[in-house]
């Protein structure tokens, strides 16, 4: 299909003895947003690392607009950039100013000129609503904070595709919204998204296709009202009812 | 001290010596042993081996006889330099070892995450090492690269043995011309390595304070 922005097909990944990622087969089209859930260790966060190849897979393929994932290499660097990824842990360069985390990979990696970058950095900290942080480093911003020089970073690269892995799972409640604000903004704005979360409402409210995983299987996937409301499989109902338990 | 007194241009002629083996040697190690401990945590393996091999090698071996291979051994090799290249040689051979391993701790101790987020945005190993991860690991390791360079200063006075006319062999060569001097020039040519070392003591400990507001 020609509007499929990442293709998964048969993805298999062990670590070790563990079978990690069973068959897995995910089609995102472009502008749409998927949301993951499933319990811990179902290999949530191994699907987005296979994604853009921080983990090589056992076998498989996975394609982004139509093209496989290049092995190894300059053309493989290339691939990544093309890709955003937003982990749990923020992991800004500590050494590095907001505006310096924003600007690095424009400057370095697409050899923009050194004002131009920091202009877009800019404009891209005050989209997530940090224009007055961009000389705070990470050790002086709170984690919501961090977490949105994270996005900006991503976002800095024009990414094809946004991996979020559990963006909001390190942070304190009373942060957990101006990240989620930011990454619906994103979802409106027609970003192509994949995002591990258990934000039921973020979910409702951004996602087209919900993708339940257990066991590194998909085991449900549909609309978030056809799987929230009636979900089919046991494992999914055993799931949603532990998150929904309090 | 009349006699130390007289022969003050010698001894200090000495100790710049010092300070000149300890300055290129200090500089050569730390481009050496940089260069080491990223052959130690590249991803291609011989290279791995190999670094780990040196380190291994020259760490465990007495400075007395990296000196003995550099000054008897490589000319054997047809290699002829004065003695003071000699003992340079010898001094960053030996002290490469131990910036190595300070600059592979630093190395290890950069978040991982970090690293992962380099190669996410596209950075490439080459510049996910120069722009995210030695930078961090320098700051790290201010105060362990102070006590190697400390150490590299104390370990130049082993040229005495090589026929480099730096401090302490200024200090053999007045002894033996006025022995009854034995107790002055011991003070002066040590109290001239503590002002050597303490003025190192003092940049690192400044850089330190200065890498620390910036982290
Ligand atoms: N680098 C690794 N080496 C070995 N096992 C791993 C590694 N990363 C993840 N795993 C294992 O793979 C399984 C899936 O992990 P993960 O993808 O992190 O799950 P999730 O994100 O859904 O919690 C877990 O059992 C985990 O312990
Ligand atoms: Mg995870």
């Amino acid at each position: 299909m020609s509007d499929q922005l990442v293709a998964l097909s048969k993805v298999n990944k062990h670590f070790g003895p563990l079978h990690v990622l069973k068959d897995i087969d995910l089609g995102v089209a472009r502008g749409q947003v998927v949301v993951v859930l499933g319990p811990s260790g179902s290999g949530k966060s191994t699907l987005c690392r296979v994604i853009n190849r921080l983990e090589p897979i056992d076998s498989g393929t996975i394609t982004l607009d139509g093209r496989a994932v290049p092995a190894e290499g300059k053309a493989l660097a290339r691939y990544r950039a093309d890709i955003g990824m937003v982990f749990q842990s923020f992991n800004l360069f500590s050494h590095k100013t907001a505006l310096g985390n924003v600007a690095l990979g424009p400057m370095k990696v697409r050899g923009r000129a050194k004002a131009d970058a920091e202009r877009t950095a800019r404009e891209l900290l005050d989209r997530v609503g940090l224009a007055d942080k961009a000389d705070a480093i990470p050790a002086q911003l709170s984690g919501g904070q961090q977490q949105r020089v994270a996005i900006a970073r991503a976002l800095a690269m024009e990414p094809k595709l946004l991996l979020f892995d559990e963006p909001t799972s390190a942070l304190d409640p009373e942060m957990i919204s101006d990240v989620l604000d930011v990454m619906i903004e994103l979802a409106q704005s027609g970003m192509t998204m994949i995002v591990v979360t258990h934000e039921m409402g973020f979910a409702r409210q951004a996602a087209d296709q919900v993708v339940f995983m257990d066991e590194g299987e998909i085991v449900e996937r549909g609309t978030p009202a056809e799987f929230f409301d009636h979900p089919t499989s046991t494992r999914a109902k055993d799931f949603l009812s532990k998150i929904l338990a309090y | 001290m009349d006699f130390v007194w007289d022969q003050r241009e010698l001894i200090l002629e000495g100790f710049w010596r010092t300070i000149q083996l300890a300055a290129l040697a200090g500089g050569l190690s730390l481009v050496f042993g940089t260069l080491l401990a990223v052959m130690r945590v590249c991803p291609i393996p011989p290279l791995r081996w190999a670094g780990a091999t040196y380190v291994t090698v020259v760490r465990n071996t007495p400075l007395t006889l990296v000196f003995i291979f550099s000054t008897f051994g490589l000319p054997r090799l047809e290699i002829r330099f004065s003695f003071f290249v000699f003992a340079v040689v010898a001094l960053t051979v030996y002290t490469s070892s131990f910036v190595c391993e300070a600059v592979r701790s630093g190395i290890n101790s950069v978040a991982s995450g970090e690293i992962e987020a380099a190669r996410a945005i596209g950075l490439p190993f080459r510049q996910t090492l120069s722009l995210v991860v030695l930078p961090q690991a320098f700051r790290a390791i201010v105060p362990l690269l102070s006590s190697v360079f400390i150490a590299l200063t104390k370990n130049t006075s082993i040229a005495v043995a090589f026929s480099v006319t730096e401090a302490t062999s200024i200090l053999r060569r007045l002894q033996n011309q006025d022995a009854s001097a034995t107790f002055p020039l011991l003070i002066v040519t040590a109290a001239g390595y503590l002002v050597i070392t303490l003025a190192l003591s003092f940049a690192f400990s400044r850089l330190e304070r200065r890498v620390a507001a910036a982290r």
